[in-house]
């Protein structure tokens, strides 16, 4: 009998691809046989357009590229502003950013195991855990204004101080979610089904996993012991005590297991974070830099003028490049930039997790059956907004 | 003297068509709020309500949903198999439900001096006495549960699309693997029943709870209602139509009322394969109390009650794992339990 290879456009409109991404599988059978990813169909051009742009105005642009952890797109942004200005951040914004990364930490891993459920079939823990990131919504909205493009660091720290009631939401979320999360895992960490599609799924080793430069929970999950939030601390992770989640064998099941961890660690350093929480100033004291309180803006000329410069012209950066890494819900999260001394960066070159981890995705699926495909799709939570930017 | 048709009096056939036509829209209502309990229940389940607006509480929304499809624009893809295309959704819906005609579902009533029993395809004698019905009904069953899937196969292939190709292959490989298991965990109930024919398999199941052959055959319940749930295709086994892999599978391609046909052709197969677990392992339509027939229709409700469970908390199995649980793990299970069945059923006698 003769068989022939049959070539399948899997996406940009496929209810498993995670948006836009679209693969040509050549498939034998049921059997994987090659993939080819395509990629760019969300192509904005952030990178062009920062170019054109003063620091600040950058901002909101990154909250576009990885649509499910805004504010982390943001902290690595203005980490690396103000890597280059030098500028030395309060610690209540400090604190503040880390718990809203946390958070959003939580945000973009809830919609990870929703999706990643429901690829294999699960559909009710994607309700689940919809219901949960709503919780996360809240404070998103409670302290930016919006659900999604938060916009809320500002280069030197916040755009303004939280708002009364953002501790006792997010001590409501460090209190119930513990428990969500147990039911979770009793949906599908003991459930045969799951484990029988999870384990031994998509296995990448340890070596294949550095060699393709894989970050976040895709190389942790193979064994690989590297965190930024610990080994390279940023905005003060290094007074926090939390453990990073490491995997055995690399399959789809020890990224569950690792990504499941890490929410339960989020959840203890959101609690820490609340009681480091001090009264203090959000904003670095650089006039230079950092736009001037709400209420001289209003009620004093000098303040209209100076917030008028800010937005208008900018800030001027000293001549240099600089590279920042964060530890994105995805992975290395990195921003490099390249100034000429004036107030808009020469270049701007995003490292996004999800492209570097996409690579992968023929060394874990190859051989594969189409089934296993979606679940390694899953696993790697590729959001294409980040890919393509 | 009355008129007799082939031997027996009209009102026999008066009779008959009453009773394929109380089946009938039994069977086609509870396909129709089949769609909405499971909307509704596994709504509930996942902490949203379903449908709310249509009617109280949504109950208008099945009626919503089929005018809705009637009126949708058929597509029929131009590289179809036209003929292959247009046939598939029948031959996936008829057999669906065409499995009605054996299964009784509830005690025989009296008119008229007439014993009617409530089983389409059966009557008494003139004497009452006597009832003569398909003996081989099972065999009618399995038939026509083995046919429903060459719809699903023929829409797969002829709708010229990878996706649903992949779909109906799958489906065919699932049907193959299941319909043997699900053969021999029946064929111990036989064993016990000494008849193929669903009435006296009911009969010998009357008189209490313990008489139900869910007791006497807890491994062969268990493996033919799972395995009922692989042939009609739904979740942990819904591979054929598997979303997010498949995009929808089969019928892919599918619009308007044909895609309505296999919508109702899954819940049709849902309500008879509950409807044959209820009369082949629990006890039929006996009960007390209440009548048979509200016996019948509460066991094969709470049966689908719980697919539509079973479907809100499993994930999905792999095509290869499928094939192995149905030839490895429940085709020698099925076999080690008619062995161990004629030994005991020997050893009693």
């Amino acid at each position: 009998m003769s068989t022939e290879i049959m070539t399948l456009n899997m996406g940009p409109q496929h209810p498993s691809t995670h948006g836009v991404l679209r693969l040509v599988v050549e498939l034998d059978g049921e059997i994987v046989e090659k993939i080819t990813p395509h990629i760019g169909y969300l192509h904005r051009g952030i990178e062009k357009l920062s170019e054109h742009r003063t620091y600040h105005q950058t901002i909101p642009l990154t909250d576009r590229m990885d649509y499910l952890a805004p504010m982390h797109n943001n902290l690595g942004y203005v980490l690396a502003v103000e890597k280059l200005l030098g500028i030395e951040v309060p610690e209540r914004a400090q604190t503040v950013r880390v718990i809203m990364a946390e958070l959003t930490r939580l945000k973009s891993h809830l919609v990870w195991i929703a999706c990643h459920a429901l690829d294999i079939g699960a559909m009710t823990v994607f309700l689940y855990a919809f219901r949960e990131r709503e919780l996360v919504m809240d404070i998103y909205e409670m302290v930016s204004g919006a659900r999604m493009t938060s916009n809320f660091f500002r280069v030197g720290g916040l755009s303004k101080d939280v708002p009364e009631g953002f501790v006792p939401a997010v001590q409501n979320i460090v209190d119930t979610f513990i428990g969500h999360f147990d039911t979770y895992e009793g949906l599908l960490t003991k459930n045969t089904i799951w484990l029988q599609r999870t384990v031994g799924n998509g296995v990448i080793s340890a070596e294949d996993a550095i060699n393709y430069g894989l970050s976040g929970p895709p190389l942790r999950g193979s064994g690989v012991d590297f965190d930024l939030r610990r080994d390279e601390p940023y905005s003060g992770y290094e007074g926090y005590d939390f453990q990073v989640a490491v995997g055995e064998k690399g399959d789809t099941f020890d990224r569950y297991k690792c990504r499941l961890v890490e929410m339960r660690q989020s959840i203890s350093i959101l609690k820490q974070a609340l009681g480091k929480l001090k009264p203090g100033p959000v904003l670095a004291d650089e006039p230079q830099v950092c736009y001037p309180p709400k209420e001289d803006v209003y009620n004093s000329i000098e303040g209209l003028i100076h917030h008028f410069k800010i937005a208008s012209e900018g800030f001027p950066a000293p001549e240099g490049e600089v590279y920042v890494g964060v530890e994105n819900p995805k992975g290395e999260l990195g921003y490099y930039l390249v100034s000429d001394g004036s107030a808009k960066p020469y270049r701007m070159r995003v490292r996004p997790p999800s492209f570097v981890n996409l690579s992968a995705i023929e060394k874990m699926a190859k051989g594969s059956m189409m089934a296993d495909l979606v679940a390694v799709i899953g696993t790697l939570d590729i959001v294409l907004g980040e890919i393509d930017r | 003297m009355e008129t007799l048709i082939l031997g027996l009096p009209v009102a026999y056939y008066i009779a008959m068509v009453a009773k394929v036509l109380v089946a009938f829209v039994f069977v086609l209502l509870t396909v129709a709020y089949a769609t909405y309990a499971e909307r509704k229940i596994i709504g509930h389940m996942q902490v949203r309500l379903g449908p709310m607006r249509t009617g109280w509480h949504g109950l208008l929304q099945p009626i919503a949903d089929g005018v809705k499809l009637f009126f949708k624009e058929e597509i029929i893809p131009s590289e179809a198999s036209k003929f292959a295309f247009l046939v598939a959704p029948l031959v996936a819906l008829i057999p669906a439900f065409i499995s009605f005609a054996v299964i009784p579902f509830g005690a025989p009533v009296s008119i008229g001096g007439y014993t009617v029993p409530m089983q389409i395809a059966a009557y008494y004698d003139q004497a009452g006495q006597q009832i003569f019905d398909i003996n081989v009904g099972v065999l009618y069953i399995l038939a026509m549960a083995g046919l429903g899937v060459y719809g699903i196969v023929l829409a797969g292939w002829s709708s010229n699309s990878k996706y649903s190709l992949l779909g109906g292959l799958r489906s065919a490989a699932q049907m193959v693997s299941y319909e043997l298991a699900a053969g021999l965990a029946i064929v111990s109930v036989f064993m016990l029943s000494e008849s193929l024919s669903l009435h006296k398999i009911v009969a010998d199941q009357a008189g209490g709870i313990w008489n139900w052959y869910a007791f006497k055959q807890p491994l062969a319940c268990v493996i033919f209602f799972i395995c009922s749930i692989a042939e009609i295709n739904r979740t942990p086994f819904d591979l054929p139509e598997a979303e997010t892999e498949l995009v929808s599978g089969f019928c892919t391609e599918y619009s308007s009322m044909k895609y309505a046909m296999f919508f109702m052709a899954e819940y049709a197969n849902m309500v008879t394969v509950c409807a044959v677990t209820t009369t082949l392992f629990l006890g039929g339509w006996h009960g007390p109390f209440l009548p048979g027939w509200m016996w019948f229709i509460a066991k094969v409700y709470a049966l689908i009650f719980l697919c539509m469970w079973i479907r809100a908390t499993y994930p999905r199995y792999r095509y290869d794992q499928l094939m192995r649980l149905g030839w490895k793990v429940f085709l020698p299970l099925t076999l080690l339990n008619v062995v161990a069945t004629g030994i005991v059923a020997t050893l009693v006698k």
